[in-house]
């Protein structure tokens, strides 16, 4: 079994993984990028639509046109892509890290590291994650599956649609749908309000005529061989009116139910997870539980845009950068999640430097206020004019508002919105 | 058997887990035999959808056929895992009473185990079950403890048995329904609803759900079997519910309750239900159901999770009586019943063929031994067992070993390669023989790579690859 060894290694290929090393690479520091598919860019190159970039190139790209550019920039640095090779386990081996990888040109190379960014993505949610009921005919697929298919192989899963689940992929891909020939027949959404982009809904709905049912559960799929159609049921006042569910016959469902971070890996190595999230819990550096592990894109939480992946990604590069090179905060402050916020995606913040946080609220709410309170005293204040659980909250905190934690132990830091 | 003959000693119609064992037992004889299957591949009936258990001798009373052969047939596993190579383990099973009322019936199961003849069965204390299962809710109450119980793969044991009966001769002729049966001679002819046929001196109705329909078109006795539905849910591997030994409850008058399992590859499986259906092919879950399996689940490991589901499916129990009927037919001649095989029917499968093999015997089947059988199919490797060095070598060998298509339960291309080379070219045939889309992606990320693997290895085009044969087709159109 072959041994290589890198100042670094970082997991997973996609925007995340490339931002990343090339932060690591600009640092001097030698790099491995480790990608289970067959060329790098993940889960951008099948989305051929645009709509990528614009906060971050200030133009609107196709997602391969997205990663190409970071591929470019890859390629000129001495960075070490690894295409085709999974890595299967983590052991932290004294102050290294080593990954078991495997790939068919090098059977099992073992990668030795000092530092490890986490940037595997995330995976679908399914239907036995949401439990809809009923027969298990095909013809079932989750939107980033049909997406792959029909983007990437060339295939259409099915002809007559029903979108269950208002996410973002499985918007895009009622249009995508529409596109090829086929008739998606409504777009169905347990919430009062859609989980995708605003956007989207105008751009892939509307535009197509498409039904979007909110405020509907999917009571059950029918079908013996293939689907042959499914139960919709309205739900008023948080109560399931089967008296008024309707059948939409159809051959195929498209899941887009949402997205869950992909840390089975991580766990490998030890790195504990935040059960809001789903991700690691990340301290002011974006590092894990486990020292020498960061975390950075969607395995660390969901992101909207990939400009944001990208934006935390390169502060997680520089991160593991700087801890490599012996630097450590001098002091952090522990973040609560306050009233009406789901998540803030690090544990704490270091009271010396700016800090960017993301966050996403629980409510839906126009004219909101976003309050930061430190150690019960309120240091910030936003006006946001509309916030909700599908549109992730960016603020950075800086020396200004923390300062004040320096002189106090156990200091918190309190985010809410009223 | 003369190649291209369509005449056979025996025929067994059903190629769930009773018929492929006795297909296997009798592939040890010189005999000309056809295993029939109206599916497109072996093991997609009753007993690809069940709890997966062997059962620990102490359900039933030995005056039930059921319960002798179940007893001899939890025997065999051991020798037929080493011969077979598919997934058991004998964990041991646990049964939880919750109250104090409870603790009578557990011992009167105790009793009949005793009776049985289980080996090491005891009955337990508060403290020994929470020793014995630590994740057992606190307000457990005492139990039942036997060891011989155990966990398998009930498809894989089924497409072992097959891959082995026909590597002895045995023909497997798959999407072959039985339309019609007449005598000719001294024979059966039996034809297909496609339109071929086959002739055979003995049939055996190994038909499940359907052995009523088979034996009403071979003249046999008239029966209805009824189909009792399980409901079930599949929980992550990484789930912090699952227990160390298979968690039943006390059993109520119907079914042995809904249970806990540790599967045998890792996962976690609650359930079933046991609700009678009037359709045979109404697999579908509802929403009720479920909700009763993890309340169920909940009162004996209270840390099983719905955040841990990854699917959920259902099988149909084809039950008859209280008891199997397994007996010659006395109105169809040369017509053996199988019928009537629901639980413990896996964990009695081994037995069963034994059984059948003895009664063909003394119908006047004559039975000489081969002297070239080979008890053994070639083991295939897979990644998910091996350490890093052994997977190293392997790739080394084979670098398809290192392609590794199914993330979540670790399948690499050579493991589909293989399942898709054995005769297994559906969605599901290749779930089943190799795990890949069964972990938590529920196939997300691999089927598209597994629908490109099946047309390169099989030259089968995309409006021919299905789920689980016809109708049930994947791709509907191309660009």
């Amino acid at each position: 079994m072959k041994e290589m060894r890198f100042d670094s290694a970082v997991i997973g290929g996609g925007a995340a993984g490339m931002a990343a090393a090339l932060e690591l690479a600009a640092r001097g520091l030698s790099c491995a990028v480790i990608e289970r598919e067959g060329h790098l860019g993940g889960i951008l190159m099948q989305c051929v639509h645009n709509g990528f970039g614009l906060i971050e190139f200030n133009e609107e790209l196709s997602g391969p046109e997205f990663a190409e550019r970071f591929e470019e920039k890859v390629r000129k640095t001495a960075i070490t892509p690894f295409v085709g090779t999974t890595v299967i386990e983590i052991e932290n081996e004294g102050a290294e890290k080593v990954l078991s990888c495997v790939s068919a040109g090098l059977g099992v190379v073992r990668i030795r590291a000092k530092a490890v960014v986490l940037a595997m993505g995330c995976r679908e949610r399914n239907r036995g994650n949401i439990r809809i009921p009923g027969s298990r005919p095909a013809g079932v697929y989750t939107a980033g599956l049909a997406q792959r298919l029909v983007n990437i192989e060339g295939y259409v899963p099915g002809k007559d649609v029903v979108i269950i689940g208002s996410g973002d992929i499985g918007l895009i891909m009622a249009r995508r749908m529409s596109w090829v020939g086929c008739k998606v027949h409504a777009v169905v959404e347990i919430l009062p309000y859609p989980s995708g982009l605003t956007r989207n809904i105008v751009q892939c709905l509307n535009d197509f005529g498409i039904p979007l049912y909110l405020s509907h559960l999917t009571t059950n799929i029918y079908g013996k061989d293939r689907v042959e159609g499914v139960e919709i049921t309205p739900i008023e006042n948080g109560a399931l009116m089967t008296e008024k569910a309707f059948k939409i016959p159809c051959d195929t469902v498209l899941l887009s139910v949402g997205l869950v971070p992909e840390n089975e890996l991580s766990k490998t190595a030890g790195v504990e997870i935040n059960p809001m999230t789903n991700g690691p819990i990340v301290d002011s550096s974006l590092m894990t539980s486990v020292p020498g592990i960061f975390a950075c894109g969607n395995v660390l939480h969901v992101h909207d845009l990939v400009d944001f992946v990208v934006e935390e990604a390169r502060r997680a590069g520089a991160f593991a950068a700087e801890w490599l090179s012996g630097k450590r905060p001098a002091k952090e402050v522990r973040v609560k999640a306050g009233p009406n916020v789901r998540y803030v995606n690090q544990s704490r913040v270091d009271p010396s430097r700016d800090n960017k946080l993301y966050l996403r609220t629980l409510i839906v709410k126009n004219d909101a206020l976003l309050e930061v309170k430190l150690n019960n005293k309120v240091v910030r204040q936003a006006k946001k004019s509309h916030v909700q659980p599908s549109e992730m909250i960016s603020l950075t905190l800086g020396p200004a508002e923390l300062e004040a934690a320096l002189q106090v132990p156990d200091s918190v830091l309190e985010i809410s919105i009223q | 058997m003369k190649p291209g003959s369509d005449s056979y000693d025996v025929a067994i119609i059903g190629a769930g887990v009773s018929g492929a064992n006795i297909a296997r037992r009798l592939s040890a004889y010189e005999l000309d035999v056809a295993l029939i299957e109206k599916e497109v591949d072996v093991s997609f009936g009753t007993s690809k959808a069940n709890s997966g258990i062997v059962h620990g001798g102490f359900h039933h009373n030995k005056k039930y056929l059921k319960a002798r052969l179940e007893l001899q047939g939890a025997m065999m596993f051991d020798r037929l895992k080493a011969e077979l190579d598919f997934p058991f383990e004998r964990c041991g099973i646990v049964v939880a009473a919750m109250h104090e009322d409870e603790m009578r019936p557990i011992e009167q199961l105790y009793m009949q185990g005793v009776e049985n003849g289980v080996i090491g069965i005891e009955m337990c204390s508060r403290e020994r079950m929470l020793e014995l299962e630590p994740k057992l809710s606190a307000d457990c109450v005492g139990g039942l403890y036997a060891p011989g119980g155990g966990i398998v793969e009930p498809y894989r044991f089924v497409f072992s048995l097959v891959e082995n009966a026909t590597k002895n001769g045995v023909r497997l002729l798959t999407s072959f329904k039985v339309d019609t049966a007449s005598r000719e001679g001294e024979r059966w002819v039996i034809r297909s609803t496609d339109g071929r046929s086959i002739r055979a001196r003995y049939v055996v109705n190994a038909a499940g759900l359907y052995a009523d329909e088979v034996s009403r078109i071979f003249g046999g006795e008239e029966f209805a079997i009824k189909a009792r539905k399980g409901e079930y849910y599949l929980l992550d591997r990484m789930t912090k519910c699952k227990p160390e030994r298979v968690v039943f409850p006390v059993p109520t008058s119907v079914s042995k309750g809904m249970l806990v399992i540790p599967t045998v590859e890792g996962t976690v499986l609650i359930g079933p239900t046991a609700t009678v259906v009037p359709d045979k092919t109404d697999l579908a879950t509802t929403r009720a159901e479920l909700e009763t399996i993890l309340k169920s689940a909940r009162n004996m490991i209270p840390s099983v999770s719905e955040t841990d589901v990854i699917t959920s499916f259902a099988g149909l129990r084809p039950c008859l009586e209280e008891d199997f009927y397994i007996e010659p037919s006395r109105k169809a001649p040369a017509f053996i019943q199988v019928a009537g095989i629901q639980s413990p029917g896996l964990t009695a499968s081994p037995a069963i063929g034994e059984y059948v093999k003895d009664l063909l015997k003394k119908e006047g089947l004559k039975l000489v031994e081969k002297a070239d059988w080979d008890p053994f199919v070639r083991k295939v490797p897979r990644a998910k067992d091996l350490s890093p060095f052994e997977l190293d070598e392997l790739v080394r060998k084979d670098p398809s070993y290192g392609e590794i298509v199914c993330r979540c339960e670790r399948v690499t291309e050579a493991e589909i390669v293989e399942a898709i080379r054995r005769g297994h070219t559906t969605l599901d045939g290749i779930k089943y023989f190799t795990r890949a889309q069964m972990g938590r992606c529920q196939g997300g990320f691999c089927t598209y790579k597994i629908l490109k693997i099946i047309m390169r290895e099989t030259g089968m085009s995309w409006d021919e690859i299905t789920k689980r044969g016809s109708g049930s087709s994947v791709l509907r159109g191309e660009l």
